[in-house]
């Protein structure tokens, strides 16, 4: 037991370390001053209080795709579609802001709805299709994604706009934008979202931990078949577990459409909201308390090395590649850790 | 629990990393960020004087400075600046790289920050940003290229690319044998729908009974969507393809390689932004028909050098067409070309210049002006 | 003395464990020595030390006669010590020739040369009487066939020392008889055999010699001519063991269960349950006796709402229970003790306090309004865990850690602790070792002593025999005979599962 504690300390800090160091030494190696390239993302990230600013603007987003992600992988299916469900989620938020007049308070909480639902919705075809048909989740995934890009692109273009590549913006009653915080911290892109997101983190770290139907979720997930045994419905759990998932993606979607954009426009690729979040939720162990720190590091990362081309002269390239060095490591030490508990439980 | 840890991990090495290095960078850093709006009003009002002080950065989309097409002209255009004025890269003139969509606010207020004097946005997606971080910073001068930006202290700079694809629509119609041309577009947005527009009201003023098949890939960076296109468009007899596509049409070219590879002799691209002669060469044939050029860094100089000797159009809509080598067709292929083409491209470039031709810049505006024909 | 393997006081340490301690195994050219031991004895642990999988702390390890170091596997098998686990390593879809060559392929030009590689290993098949058809896909052949493909492998790379870990327990009897005759054949041509095994018939039946540990410790090596099976057993788990069950005559009652006609089909649609006709009463235990494969899964899936069936009816105390939803049989009073408790029996990663509520999580007192409440479920796990002595740390245990017999036990525990009207058992005692074997079996026979009806399924002749009141022999998706097991015996009840219907008892 105690070994094991020491082992879940050691290994994420030196996964980090080494992480560092290998980009560290990438950096030295192509002539670069690694002091300052890290000090120049240290400073991106949080050096003062526009950059923390968007550094939390960049991680919520995160913690919701993450969310979805994880809560999927917990009942045993790798959700690719969290990236369609996000710009789904993303248009019906835009749609309801724009469209409607409706109060404050009511105008937002009704578009966030909108995004969680158009989520589901986008989660329910594959999670139906493989509950009634065997279809596997990843390819139906990979394919709704393209259709929810250029769906929405379509939509946008047509439907919202005449002719135009952006719609308006979302009615301030829409709005997730918080003035005061963004005064403070001088005119970064902050809003309310991440108490949405940090909201949907206790959501689900309660429905899977706490209620029946969470520990049916992770029993599908677990053992399909020991779940039919004791008489779960497994069909059913994937598709409710589907719909879920996309629900916390709907509403990433919302935070880009309420909050930083606060429009939807066409976009010629995917926002990669998604994609990342399959690696935050990697890195978070598919909890919900791992996915919002996992995010925050991803968010970090993400924002910070804007400033090392500029701050500290490192060329995108490099730092693209010092970003995923760190990631690989991190990502690794949880590999390190899994093979090493599955060989010392062998060895018994 | 353990994740807890881990990030406590890293904000602590992290921190270790700036311990060594505090005194020196970070004491620097700390204050230029926080107060110092302030000193950058004064810096930008006198600055225009005197030119070594001046500073000019851009935010790039996410193509990139090295996209072959307009981020890295106007990257070229700030460099050529920068020579020309003695400044030195990362003090006197930058470029920040955005990763995505997400990135541009970011990057535009971070060269802000570093009290650039003038700070260009590359590209219309930029559009929305630029226009709030001018209305936020009213005291930097920002610059839109390709799109129309609100606010006394942006300038637009846009082009008559409508102008030019009409050239380009031209030399199409007069080098094709199976009278029937293709447009591959990148994003079906109002600024390529200027292209298409364009380039079809040229075409159809050569030959009003010619076939013009419109694809767009929806995408300015897939190239195997660009050949696909490609590859249709000519199996159904199509000879010559206008892209308006940036990497998409990387696609266009290869494929049009490819089949000049199988024996095929008459294909050809009509390539954008730049003089995309090099991307047509194979053996000792050239695809490239010609280019419409776009001299992006044309303009970020010149802007550049306004604002510098504070002249700055603010407010202003700034607009390059052919009367000023701003947009134009490319001449390197002359073999291709042909005395022909070439002096029907100059008649109609007079004619435009001259205000005989109206080109249209929209769909609705070229199907009025094809019907007129 | 020549001895082809020594290994001389072997001493293995795991973390917080001794796992072989002072441990000294000889085996001689030629013979068939059994490894006895119960299940976590360390009988395992040895043989990887042996195989070169783990490095002993103490104590050396000769083959013939020289002492040698055995790092790796490799070095095993360059020394002539091949392996057969217990799970099978086999790529599925590769036939037998390329699995057995699988990293020793002998190559043409650089390619693969698999048709001599075939000759050869059907020549080598040929040579011991193991009857494997070298181009077959291991998909398609029986777990039997796969067990001969992995002795065929160690004989490819030139084993003279084979240790066959617990090789019994996955087969039927029919193959078990053949197993036997194979390893006769193979000491025959010289080579030598260690059988890891907690089966006494069999030690008895093939073996020379038979070293026992217990709890890591060497306890000696007998010659098998010279003991009997109740000193071994009690030389095994170190006390006296009882082998007949002790079971007084039940007192069956009126009808629980009642089948007729059932028909249900395997999932390609192969009809497997050709229309069954049986009943259960009350105060009984009803053995199915048959070889594997005769329609007892599908049946036992069919009965417990797992399969559909395609026609005719189940009813449990005079209620229809045919073709309800798994949960609905559950709540109808049926219990179920699953035939591969890793794949249906279990959430082996969840804490096995968790694990003990699988059947009513959804009810009163372990969840309210769709709240779990855990300070209940792990209340009644803790009592559960106390009254069937299951052997864990903690109730938060992961199910993984527990062992077989301890996991079969928190199974039992939570199935019969609903007081079911029947207890559906399928191989309750599978891969167990006598100690977990008696405490099942006298929980079967407590149950039907509370005049619940108890169902049980088994390959193994033997638990049939001990535990049955009566016995119904399923052959071919039929029940093609019942008879007593006091009246009946091995001889008679072999022959019947082999679809001969006995002359005296006959019926469709």
């Amino acid at each position: 037991m105690f070994s094991n504690r020491t082992f879940n300390i050691v290994v994420p800090l030196i996964s980090v370390v080494l992480g560092l160091l290998a980009g560290a030494l990438i950096m030295l190696a192509f002539g670069y001053n690694p002091v300052a390239g890290y000090a120049a993302m240290w400073n991106g990230a949080f050096g003062d209080a526009y950059f923390l600013g968007e550094t939390v603007r960049q991680v919520t987003p995160y913690v919701l795709s993450g969310l979805a992600v994880a809560f999927a992988m917990r009942a045993g299916l790798l959700n690719i579609g969290v990236e369609g469900q996000v710009i789904v989620g993303w248009l019906a938020a835009v749609w309801v802001g724009t469209a409607f007049g409706m109060p404050p308070v009511v105008h937002v909480i009704v578009a966030l709805l909108a995004a969680a639902v158009a989520g589901s919705l986008w989660g329910f075809v594959p999670g139906l299709l493989k509950a009634k048909l065997g279809v596997h989740e990843v390819i139906v995934t990979i394919m709704m994604n393209y259709i929810a890009l250029y769906l929405s692109n379509s939509i946008i273009r047509s439907l919202m706009t005449d002719g135009s590549d952006r719609t308006d913006n979302v009615a301030e009653t829409a709005s997730l934008a918080a003035p005061w915080l963004r005064e403070i911290t001088f005119f970064s892109r902050i809003h309310y979202g991440f108490v949405v997101a940090l909201l949907m983190a206790f959501t689900m770290w309660f429905v899977l931990n706490k209620t029946t139907r969470g520990f049916e979720l992770r029993a599908v997930g677990s053992n399909p078949f020991a779940s039919e045994y004791s008489g779960m419905k497994v069909g059913r759990n994937i598709i409710i577990a589907m719909v879920i998932s996309g629900g916390f993606a709907g509403l990433a979607g919302a935070m880009e459409g309420l909050g930083t954009f606060q429009y939807a426009s066409v976009s010629s690729g995917f926002t990669n909201i998604g994609f990342d979040g399959i690696a935050v939720a990697l890195l978070g162990a598919n909890t919900a308390i791992g996915v919002v720190l996992a995010a925050i590091l991803f968010g970090t990362l993400k924002i910070g090395a804007l400033n090392m081309p500029t701050e500290a002269g490192v060329p995108t390239e490099l730092v693209d590649i010092v970003i995923a060095l760190i990631i690989l490591f991190v990502a690794s030490g949880y590999i390190i850790r899994w093979a090493f508990l599955k060989f010392s439980k062998e060895g018994k | 629990m353990r994740r807890v840890l881990f990030l406590l991990t890293l904000v602590l090495t992290l921190g270790i990393f700036l311990a060594a290095c505090g005194s020196s960078d970070e004491g620097g850093d700390s204050e230029d960020s926080g107060g110092d709006t302030g000193s950058q009003e004064e810096g930008s009002g006198s600055e225009g004087e005197s030119g070594g002080d001046f500073s000019v950065a851009m935010v790039t989309d996410t193509g990139g400075v090295d996209d072959k097409s307009f981020n890295q002209s106007a990257w070229e255009g700030l460099q050529a600046f920068g020579e020309a004025q003695g400044l030195e890269e990362g003090e006197g003139f930058d470029y920040a790289q955005s990763e995505s969509d997400a990135d541009y606010t970011t990057n535009l207020n971070r060269l802000v920050r570093e009290e650039y004097d003038l700070i260009f946005g590359i590209g219309f997606l930029l559009q929305p940003d630029v226009e709030k971080v001018a209305s936020q910073f009213p005291e930097t001068n920002f610059a839109l290229v390709d799109a129309v930006a609100e606010g006394d202290n942006v300038a637009s700079i846009t082009f008559k690319e409508h102008q030019g694809s009409f050239l380009a629509g031209v030399a199409a119609a007069h080098k094709t044998q199976s009278n029937h041309i293709g447009f591959v577009g990148g994003v079906d947005s109002e600024l390529i729908n200027k292209f298409e527009s364009g380039f079809r009201a040229g075409a159809k003023t050569v030959n009003p009974d010619i076939q013009i098949d419109v694809q767009y890939a929806e995408s300015f960076n897939s190239a195997d969507q660009g050949k696909l296109i490609a590859s249709n468009m000519y199996s159904q007899g199509a000879d010559v393809i206008y892209h308006a596509a940036g990497g998409t049409g990387n696609g266009v070219f290869s494929e049009a390689k490819d089949r000049v590879r199988g024996g095929e002799e008459e294909v050809w691209v009509i390539g954008v932004d730049r003089d995309q002669h090099d991307e047509g060469q194979i053996n000792d044939q050239n695809v490239a028909l010609t280019s419409m050029v776009k001299r992006v860094d044309i303009a970020v100089q010149d802007v550049s050098t306004q604002a510098m000797e504070g002249e700055f159009p603010g407010g202003e809509v700034v607009e390059y067409g052919l009367e000023d080598d701003g947009v134009s067709l490319a001449r390197t292929n002359e073999e291709a070309l042909g005395d022909e083409i070439i002096s029907a491209i100059e008649e109609w470039k007079q004619k435009i210049i001259d205000g005989e031709v109206e080109v249209p810049q929209t769909r609705e505006g070229a199907e009025e002006y094809i019907s007129s024909l | 003395m020549d001895y082809v393997i020594e290994m001389l006081n072997i001493r293995k340490e795991f973390p917080g464990i001794v796992a072989n301690d002072d441990i000294t195994l000889q085996v001689q050219k030629g013979e068939i020595h059994a490894l006895l031991g119960e299940n976590g004895a360390g009988k395992s642990t040895l043989m990887n030390v042996l195989f070169g999988l783990y490095k002993p702390e103490k104590g050396s390890i000769k083959v013939n006669g020289k002492e040698v170091n055995i790092e790796d596997p490799n070095v095993a098998n360059e020394l002539g010590i091949g392996m057969v686990h217990q799970h099978f390593m086999l790529v599925d879809t590769f036939t037998v020739t390329e699995n057995i060559v699988l990293g020793s392929e002998p190559s043409k030009a650089g390619t693969v040369d698999i048709k001599a590689a075939e000759k050869e290993v059907q020549a080598l098949s040929e040579k011991y009487g193991l009857n494997v058809d070298a181009t077959a896909k291991i998909r398609d052949i029986s777990v039997g066939m796969q067990q001969r493909v992995e002795i065929l492998k160690t004989l490819y790379r030139g084993a003279e020392i084979l240790i066959l870990d617990e090789p019994t327990a996955v087969l039927t009897p029919q193959e078990i008889k053949e197993l036997i005759q194979i390893m006769q054949d193979l000491v025959k041509e010289g080579k030598s055999i260690i059988l890891i095994t907690h089966k006494l018939k069999e030690i008895m039946q093939v073996c020379d010699k038979c070293t026992i540990i217990r709890k890591g410790k060497g306890i000696g090596t007998v010659d098998v001519n010279e003991t009997n099976p109740t000193e071994l057993a009690s030389l095994m788990v170190g006390r006296e063991v009882n082998f007949k069950t002790d079971k007084t005559p039940g007192s069956p009652t009126e009808t629980a269960l009642s089948i007729k006609d059932l028909r249900v089909k395997d999932s390609r649609g192969v009809e497997m349950v050709k229309g069954l006709n049986l009943d259960v009463r009350k105060g009984e235990i009803l053995g199915i006796a048959g070889v594997d494969g005769n329609g007892q899964t599908e049946l036992v899936e069919a009965l417990t709402g797992l399969k559909k069936s395609s026609s005719g009816q189940v009813s449990l105390n005079n209620n229809s229970i045919y073709n309800l939803e798994p949960r609905k049989v559950t709540e109808a009073g049926v219990a179920h003790i699953p035939q591969d408790r890793h794949k249906h029996g279990l959430l082996l990663d969840f804490p096995i306090g968790e694990n003990m509520v699988l059947q009513n999580y959804y009810m009163e007192p372990n969840s309210k309004n769709g709240i779990l409440n855990f300070k209940k479920i792990y209340e009644k796990a803790r009592s559960l865990i106390k009254e069937y002595d299951v052997r864990t740390p903690d109730e938060y245990t992961k199910a993984r850690a527990l062992s077989g017999g301890n996991q079969q036990k928190a199974i039992i525990a939570r199935e019969v602790d609903r007081s079911p009207d029947l207890l559906i058992a399928a191989q309750p005692t599978r891969g167990l070792d006598v100690g977990a074997i008696e405490f099942i079996h006298s929980k079967l026979i407590e149950e039907r002593d509370k005049q619940r009806a108890v169902l049980l399924v088994s390959f193994e002749l033997d638990e049939i025999m001990n535990v049955s009141d009566r016995i119904a022999v399923m052959f071919d998706g039929q029940i093609i005979a019942e008879v007593k097991p006091e009246e009946t015996d091995e001889q008679e009840l072999g022959l019947l599962m082999a679809g001969r219907k006995s002359e005296k008892r006959g019926e469709a």
